[in-house]
């Protein structure tokens, strides 16, 4: 059955912008991007939003949603009161474009700053023999679609600008902790780099990433919190740090 | 507006698999690289792609071989595909996998630690490498990676991570340049800030993906507008046999809103099963002769097939899926279909509830969170939907290069002979990934011969001008209107069951909408305007609906993802013929090409009895080509 329903849109872009109302119909079944979609070809053809699958699978559709993160795809209208009016804002850690899409290059240059996956140098294709076990603490991680919820969440940069240079935030701590505990990556250090050179050590586990995780990936349990307690480990390790003074002396 | 100009190598359109792979084959072999994506990186439909990757790796059943898998191929293609691709593809995927491999994919293992390969309609072994049921997500995943990991390096040489390959994200392209009959570089916008750019390259891969957008019911995300499809024919390119599209067996079709969208075939190959409103099993009725043989055609036999592959024939649920996608459509046309309009498929009853969560995750998450059905409780409603473009930019099989333009290559959906007149499952990411490589190696080795090709003044404004004309006009036609029309045309007219009269009245209308879309006018400015966007998306489908129903309306039988209902039976004259669209700048023209011979050692690998049902007897006497 057809009705009509109060959407409330964030209009503008960097330098002016504010919320419009408009009635538009919505249908069962129909998630809020459906009627985004409908408001853009009957009533605000230039209405900037991206998306991509509408299957959840994606993770281009981040919005805050009644001031929620979340995917405009996964999110039923049904799930709010009939007279309740939906209001749909742009990510708010990340820059406006226009309307409903923001600037998250931010994450495109974190993610280059993460040092890539290492292989074995004698192992030939093929040759990997691996339990399915322990891939899948890593394909946890790897069922991340991108969406930068996590990232939007984030109080660390959501409301500190100033933290973003030094701060890769959880969709990239997921990534860090997925190679960490790939049965075969070379590299080593990651966990130290994840917090002496990518921020892990800012991260006050308030677990706001984890509750917003389309995916539901455990991303405060299963990579952060593991990678908070063996940097301790390391760093605070008495017989290390034994070490550590040793070798200081002898540079001095 | 100051024009945006850059100068590379190479420069790869479409950053799903096929683009990408082409991209770092391109870098390794030293040149520099730009891959253009239309949407953010890592979005393309490759993501979507769920069951797996086919490769005759035989971790599973050690029977399997490049042999095996090219002959399924075939079979799957109606033996209307390109031969030495089908061989390319079946020889190479395993190599392709292993390589992600190294690159730090994590596919599911089997108890011996290898690769884990699952069953997969039309494939005889269990053959396709996957993780869960997002196998797409993790191969693009792996491929965006290996790209930063070459632009790293490229970092500490150069002391910039861009110097080498570098991508640009929301950027769409709207023409292929050409300067003396070879490519130049390519045009376009910044979707973001409508800012236009001007990319000079002497080769371009095009890596666009599919047309699936054309219709109204697809699986297809908004980036399936056939950009690639239509870029090439205006660039001079032919397209091949564009009449055949897949329908895919099972899309949701409940609710509305998510009607489409993709059910995976690894729900089936788990062992979901298809039932009609009246409880039956129909399957079982719809086994055509050529798959006779392989195929049960009773419960029993088909149950025993999970249990023991080498002592029973596979279950009618996994035949090729237009087979499927037709039995479906004749269910529901007879009135047995369910209460909104497709059949069930049900796998609560067969496995259990952890399992099924475990092995189809994606599945359950998508049915549980936008149908409010538990499908480890109660079965999906399910029915055809559009899914993939058989047909495509013609090619030389061993470098990808375009037919008729040097200096360009296509890959991936966007090209054309690699699957006939129908895909296997799982044949498409190693098809990008086999011909993705071939592609960025292609291009590779035409540039390091081919000089500088400057692009004139002239092609510049020529391909601006076009960009400017939809805001100059006022008050003329909406472009979502033109859309909606559109796809409304193609789903009842050029559909699943296709007609004469049908097909001719889809041209008359197509071209009516291809007239009034030249007056499309467009709201609001250029800053990320869908409205405008969509105007050269648009263009693009109606190029490609008009290949397609003009090609349909010319083959005058049915096979694989071309069906007619005037024409119901295969004709071994038509399985030597591939239909080449080419434009002329105003209009639509196939003409048929005859298809090359099979060489004699491939022609071998199939029991002769077999060939005789889809070859002419002075075909099967002449016995391939020595």
């Amino acid at each position: 059955m057809a009705r009509k329903l109060n959407l409330r849109i964030w209009r503008g872009d960097a330098t002016d912008g504010g919320l419009k109302d408009v009635q538009v119909e919505v249908n069962e079944g129909e998630v809020v991007l459906d009627v985004i979609h409908r408001v853009q070809a009957t009533q605000m053809g230039d209405l900037a939003v991206r998306w991509n699958c509408k299957a959840g699978k994606c993770g281009s559709c981040s919005m805050e949603i009644n001031g929620k993160p979340r995917l405009a795809c996964m999110t039923q209208v049904a799930s709010f009161d009939e007279d309740e009016t939906i209001t749909v804002t742009p990510l708010r850690a990340f820059p406006i474009i226009k309307d409903l899409v923001t600037d998250v290059s931010f994450n495109y240059k974190k993610s280059m700053e993460i040092p890539a996956y290492e292989h074995p140098k004698d192992l030939a294709p093929g040759e990997a023999r691996m339990e399915q076990v322990d891939v899948e603490r890593s394909q946890e991680f790897r069922k991340c679609i991108e969406c930068f919820l996590c990232q939007d969440v984030c109080h660390v940069i959501r409301d500190h600008e100033e933290n973003k240079k030094s701060f890769a935030g959880p969709r990239f701590f997921i990534r860090i902790a997925e190679l960490d505990m790939h049965p075969l990556d070379m590299l080593k250090n990651r966990k130290r780099t994840a917090q002496e050179e990518h921020g892990l050590g800012m991260c006050n586990i308030t677990k706001c990433c984890t509750e917003v995780c389309p995916e539901h990936i455990k991303i405060t349990d299963n990579a952060i919190i593991p990678m908070k307690e063996r940097v301790v480990d390391i760093k605070y390790d008495p017989a290390r740090m034994f070490a550590g003074i040793l070798k200081r002396d002898k540079r001095n | 507006m100051t024009l945006q100009r850059h100068k590379y190598d190479v420069l790869v359109i479409g950053a799903g698999g096929a683009g990408l792979r082409a991209a770092v084959e391109a870098r390794e072999a030293g040149l520099s690289v730009a891959i253009i994506c239309k949407s953010l990186f890592g979005k393309a439909h490759t993501v979507m792609a769920e069951g797996g990757a086919a490769a005759s790796m035989g971790n599973v059943n050690d029977n399997d071989s490049w042999k095996v898998h090219f002959r399924d191929t075939m079979r799957g293609g109606k033996f209307l595909n390109h031969f030495r691709m089908a061989e390319l593809h079946a020889k190479e995927a395993p190599d392709r996998i292993w390589e992600l491999e190294t690159w730090g994919a994590l596919f599911d293992r089997t108890k011996e630690g290898k690769i884990s390969q699952r069953n997969f309609g039309g494939h005889e072994y269990p053959r396709l490498a996957h993780v869960g049921d997002r196998t797409g997500l993790e191969i693009i995943r792996t491929m965006q990676q290996k790209i930063v990991q070459l632009q790293q390096k490229d970092g500490r040489e150069f002391g910039d991570m861009e110097a080498k390959i570098k991508v640009f994200a929301e950027c769409t392209i709207t023409e292929i340049l050409r300067e003396n009959g070879k490519i130049a570089g390519a045009y376009g916008y910044w979707r973001e800030t409508g800012e236009e750019i001007l990319f000079e390259a002497p080769a371009v891969v095009i890596a666009t993906g599919g047309v699936g957008k054309t219709f109204k019911i697809t699986s297809n995300s908004w980036e399936g507008t056939g950009d690639g499809h239509a870029l090439a024919l205006k660039a001079g390119a032919n397209l091949v046999d564009m009449e055949f599209l897949q329908f895919h067996p099972t899309g949701m079709v409940w609710p509305p809103s998510v009607r489409g969208i993709l059910v995976t075939e690894s729900v089936r190959g788990e062992g979901g099963i298809l039932t009609n409103s009246e409880g039956e099993r129909f399957m079982f009725k719809y086994i055509p002769d050529v798959f006779k043989d392989k195929y049960a055609d009773n419960e029993a036999e088909a149950d025993r097939w999970y249990v023991d592959q080498d002592n029973n024939r596979r279950p009618p649920e996994l035949l090729p899926r237009d087979e499927v996608a037709r039995a479906i459509n004749t269910e529901v046309k007879a009135g047995r279909g369910t209460e909104h309009g497709g059949v069930y498929l049900d796998v609560s009853k067969r496995i259990p509830a952890e399992v099924i969560k475990k092995r189809l995750p994606s599945m359950w998450h998508q049915f549980y969170e936008l149908a409010g059905v538990d499908i480890t409780k109660e079965a999906m409603e399910v029915g055809p939907t559009c899914h993939y473009v058989m047909g495509g930019v013609e090619v030389e099989p061993d470098t990808a290069a375009a037919v008729g333009v040097p200096g360009l290559y296509a890959a991936g959906e966007v090209a054309g002979g690699m699957h006939g007149s129908n895909r296997l499952g799982g044949n498409s990411l190693t098809d990008l990934l086999v011909f993705g490589r071939r592609a960025g190696a292609g291009a590779a080795q035409y540039v390091k011969s081919a000089g500088a090709n400057p692009v004139s003044d002239a092609t510049i404004k020529a391909a601006a001008d076009r960009i400017e004309a939809p805001f100059s006009r006022a008050g003329g036609e909406n472009s979502y209107s033109l859309h909606a029309e559109l796809q409304e045309v193609t789903h009842n007219l050029v559909g699943i069951i296709r007609t004469r009269a049908e097909i001719e009245e889809a041209i008359t209308k197509i071209a009516d909408i291809r007239a009034r879309s030249k007056n499309v006018a467009v709201a609001g400015g250029r800053k990320f305007n869908p409205g405008f966007h969509l105007a050269f998306d648009l263009d693009n489908m109606l190029l490609v609906a008009e290949s397609t129903a003009k090609s349909a309306l010319l083959r005058e039988e049915s096979r694989g993802g071309h069906t007619r209902e005037d024409f119901p039976g295969m004709n071994p004259d038509w399985r030597q013929i591939n239909q080449i669209a080419s434009f002329d700048g105003d209009k639509v023209t196939i003409k048929s090409q005859t298809l090359p011979v099979i060489p004699k050692e491939l022609f071998d690998l199939f029991d002769v009895h077999e060939l005789e049902k889809y070859m002419t007897p002075v075909e099967i006497a002449k016995g391939g080509t020595n």
